[in-house]
C-alpha cells in the first residue's frame, strides 16, 4: 500500500485524526519546552506554595511553589525522550532477533525464541524494576530497562511475519538468482514485514511512556529536580487532599498521551494489518 | 497425557531453567559486593562474613548456581540480608494479600467486561458499542497509579466512604478486608477489564453468527434464552483461558498498585527489596513471579487444548 493511500485510510475517521493532532502538539511542546513554559520549572518560590489553579498559575503550584503547568510542559520532553529511546532499543534489538530467527529457522530460531520466552516469563514492570536494581535508578537506565522489557514482543512479531514472507515466490526467486542472505533480508524480507512492526511501535510507545511514568512514580526512573510526569504524580500523592491539582494534571498528561498513541496504534492496525487485530483480540497482548 | 501437553511441559521446564539463570544473575550483576551494599560500610564484620557464607558468595560461580538452584527447588531461597528471616517465610506472609488483590481485580474486570462486551456485541456500531470501545481504550491507557490516587481523592478523601490504604486479613475481619480491597481491586482491575471487554465483544459476535444460534432463533426460542443458553455459554468458555492469562498478570504485575495503596503484597516485597538492596529477597520474589506466570500460562494452554481439540503443538507454537 502506498504512503498516500495509507494516510488517507488512516485519517478517514475523526479519532485517529484527533490522536495525531494530540501527538503533534505533544512533540511541539517537547521541542519548545522552556520557551513555552511560563515559569522556570525547577525554580522554587516557597511564598507561593500549594496555590490552586489561577490566572497566574493555570495548573496551580506545588509544595515548593513551582509552577505545575511549566513542569508538565517540561515533563513532555522527558516522557517522549525516554519513550522513544526505549522503544528504539527494543525495535532494533527485537527486529534483528526476529529477522534472524524467522529467516534462518532451525536451531537459530529455537535458541532465540526460547531466550525471548525467558524474557517473556517476567512480568514487564517487575523485569524493569529488577534491571534498575542492577543498573541503579535514573532516566537513562530506565530507557535501557524498558527497552529490554519490550524487545521480545518485537522479536515475536517480526519472526511471525518473516516466517510467511520467506516462503514467498519473490524471496525464492532472489535466492535462485544468487542473492546473498544479507541482501535477501535487507531488500526483500524487511520491507515486507514492516506493517506489524509499525503498529507495534505505536502501541509500545504508549506502554513505554506509561512504564517510565510508573518507574519514576516509585522513585526508580527520572530523578529530582528534573520534572517527570510520574515523579510529579508521586510528589502530588502526598498532598492529594490539600492540593489535588498536583496529582490531577500530570496524570491527565500521561493519560492523554498514552491514549493518543493507543488510538493511533489501533487505527494503524486497522489499515496496515487487519489480520493481527483479529488474532490479538483475545490474547490481551498489548505491549 | 497427550503429546502436545508433554511438549508444552518440556518447553516450560526449559524456559524455567533460563529464568532461573537470569534470576541468579541478579546477584552476580550487582556492581560491587551485594552483602556490603545491603549492610553498608559500618556493618559488623561477623554478620557480614556470616551472610556472605550463608549466601555462598565465596564459592566459584557455577557452584553457587548449582547450590542456589538445588536449594530453590526445595523452597529455600536463602535469608534476607536485612531481617535475617528466611525469604520463603517473607514470601508466604505476603501471599494472602496478593491473592486477595488479584482475585478482587479479576472479579472487577469480569464485572466490567461481560456486560459491556455483550451489550456492544449485541448492538454493533450503536452508541453502546462506541461507549464500550471508548471505555476499553481509556481503560488501557489510564495509568493505574493515577487512577488509584484519583479514587483515593474521591472515595477516601472527599466522600470518606472507604479507607485510603492498608490491608486487613480476611480471617481477622471480613468486612474490613472487603472495605480495604475495593479501591485497589478497581484500580488493578480496570485495564484487565478493558482487555476482556474487547475479547467478550469479539467472542459474542462470533458466537452470534453460528448455525446453532440461527437454528435456535428459527425454532422460535426467546431472544433472552438464545443469548443465555446458546450465545453466552459458548462465547464465555474461551474467556476462562483469557481470564487466566489476566489473572497471571494480576498476580505478578500489580507492583505499582500495591505501592499506591500500601498493600503488603509480593509486589511491594520485591520493591522494598530493591530499595534496601536485599538481593536474596528480590531473587526469591522475581523467581516466584516468573514461576506463577509460567504455571498459569501452562495451565491455560493445556485447558485451551482440552477445550478445543484442534489445537496441536505445531499450531500453538
Amino acid at each position: 500500500m502506498r504512503a498516500g493511500e495509507t494516510l488517507r485510510l488512516l485519517f478517514r475517521g475523526p479519532t485517529a485524526l484527533a490522536a495525531a493532532a494530540v501527538l503533534v502538539l505533544l512533540v511541539l511542546t517537547a521541542f519548545l519546552g522552556e520557551r513555552l513554559a511560563p515559569y522556570d520549572a525547577t525554580g522554587t518560590d516557597v511564598s507561593n506554595r500549594l496555590q490552586g489553579p489561577s490566572a497566574d498559575h493555570w495548573f496551580g503550584t506545588d509544595e515548593l511553589g513551582r509552577d505545575v503547568l511549566s513542569r508538565v510542559i517540561l515533563g513532555a520532553e522527558v516522557s517522549l525522550r525516554v519513550g522513544v529511546v526505549a522503544v528504539g532499543i527494543s525495535l532494533v534489538a527485537g527486529v534483528l532477533i526476529g529477522l534472524l530467527a524467522g529467516y534462518y529457522g532451525r536451531w537459530v530460531d529455537d535458541v532465540l525464541m526460547r531466550l525471548s520466552d525467558v524474557l517473556f516469563a517476567f512480568p514487564a514492570m517487575l523485569m524493569a524494576i529488577a534491571v534498575l536494581a542492577i543498573l541503579g535508578p535514573g532516566s537513562t537506565n530506565a530507557m535501557i530497562a524498558i527497552g529490554i522489557v519490550y524487545t521480545p514482543i518485537f522479536a515475536r512479531i517480526t519472526r511471525a511475519s518473516v516466517l510467511s514472507v520467506r516462503e514467498e515466490v519473490y524471496v525464492k526467486a532472489a535466492r535462485s538468482a544468487g542473492a546473498g542472505d544479507l541482501r535477501i533480508i535487507g531488500r526483500h524480507v524487511l520491507p515486507n514485514v514492516t506493517a506489524p512492526i509499525i503498529v507495534q511501535t505505536s502501541i509500545s510507545l504508549a506502554f513505554a511512556i506509561l512504564s517510565e511514568a510508573a518507574l519514576s512514580f516509585v522513585g526508580l526512573g527520572t530523578q529530582p529536580p528534573d520534572p517527570s510526569w510520574g515523579r510529579m504524580l508521586s510528589e502530588g500523592r502526598g498532598f492529594v487532599e490539600q492540593a489535588w491539582w498536583m496529582a490531577v494534571f500530570p496524570g491527565l498528561a500521561i493519560f492523554v498521551t498514552v491514549l493518543a498513541f493507543n488510538v493511533l496504534g489501533d487505527a494503524l492496525r486497522d489499515v496496515l494489518d487487519p489480520r493481527q487485530r483479529q488474532a490479538m483480540a483475545g490474547t490481551g497482548v498489548t505491549a | 497425557m497427550s503429546r502436545y501437553a508433554l511438549r508444552r511441559l518440556a518447553q516450560s521446564v526449559a524456559v524455567l531453567l533460563g529464568v532461573s539463570v537470569l534470576v541468579f544473575a541478579i546477584m552476580q550483576l550487582v556492581p560491587g559486593d551485594p552483602v556490603r551494599a545491603a549492610l553498608g560500610q559500618q556493618a559488623d564484620p561477623e554478620t557480614y562474613q556470616a551472610l556472605r557464607e550463608r549466601a555462598g558468595l565465596d564459592d566459584p560461580v557455577p557452584q553457587q548456581f548449582v547450590t542456589w538452584i538445588a536449594h530453590a527447588v526445595t523452597g529455600d531461597f536463602g535469608v534476607s540480608f536485612r531481617s535475617g528471616e528466611t525469604v520463603l517465610s517473607l514470601i508466604l506472609e505476603r501471599v494472602p494479600a496478593t491473592l486477595s488483590l488479584a482475585l478482587g481485580a479479576i472479579v472487577v474486570a469480569l464485572l466490567i467486561a461481560i456486560p459491556l462486551g455483550t451489550a456492544s456485541a449485541l448492538r454493533p456500531r450503536k452508541p453502546v458499542d462506541w461507549f464500550a470501545s471508548l471505555s476499553s481504550q481509556a481503560g488501557l491507557s489510564v495509568p493505574d497509579f493515577w487512577l488509584g490516587i484519583m479514587l483515593i481523592l474521591v472515595f477516601a478523601g472527599t466522600l470518606g466512604w472507604l479507607p485510603s490504604s492498608g490491608y486487613t486479613p480476611l480471617t481477622e475481619d471480613p468486612a474490613g478486608w472487603l472495605e480495604h480491597l475495593i479501591l485497589p481491586a478497581i484500580t488493578a482491575g480496570v485495564s484487565s477489564g478493558a482487555i476482556l471487554t474487547r475479547f467478550v465483544r469479539s467472542s459474542v459476535l462470533e458466537s452470534l453468527g453460528q448455525d446453532h444460534v440461527r437454528t435456535a432463533r428459527a425454532k422460535g426460542m426467546r431472544a433472552r434464552d438464545v443469548l443465555t443458553w446458546h450465545v453466552l455459554r459458548n462465547a464465555l468458555v474461551p474467556l476462562v483461558t483469557v481470564g487466566g492469562v489476566q489473572l497471571a498478570y494480576l498476580l505478578s504485575g500489580v507492583v505499582v498498585v500495591e505501592f499506591v495503596f500500601a498493600w503488603p503484597g509480593l509486589g511491594q516485597l520485591a520493591f522494598q527489596a530493591v530499595e534496601s538492596r536485599d538481593y536474596p529477597v528480590l531473587q526469591g520474589a522475581v523467581l516466584l513471579f516468573a514461576v506463577i506466570f509460567l504455571l498459569v500460562n501452562l495451565v491455560v494452554d493445556l485447558a485451551y487444548a482440552r477445550l478445543d481439540p484442534r489445537i496441536t503443538y505445531r499450531s500453538a507454537r
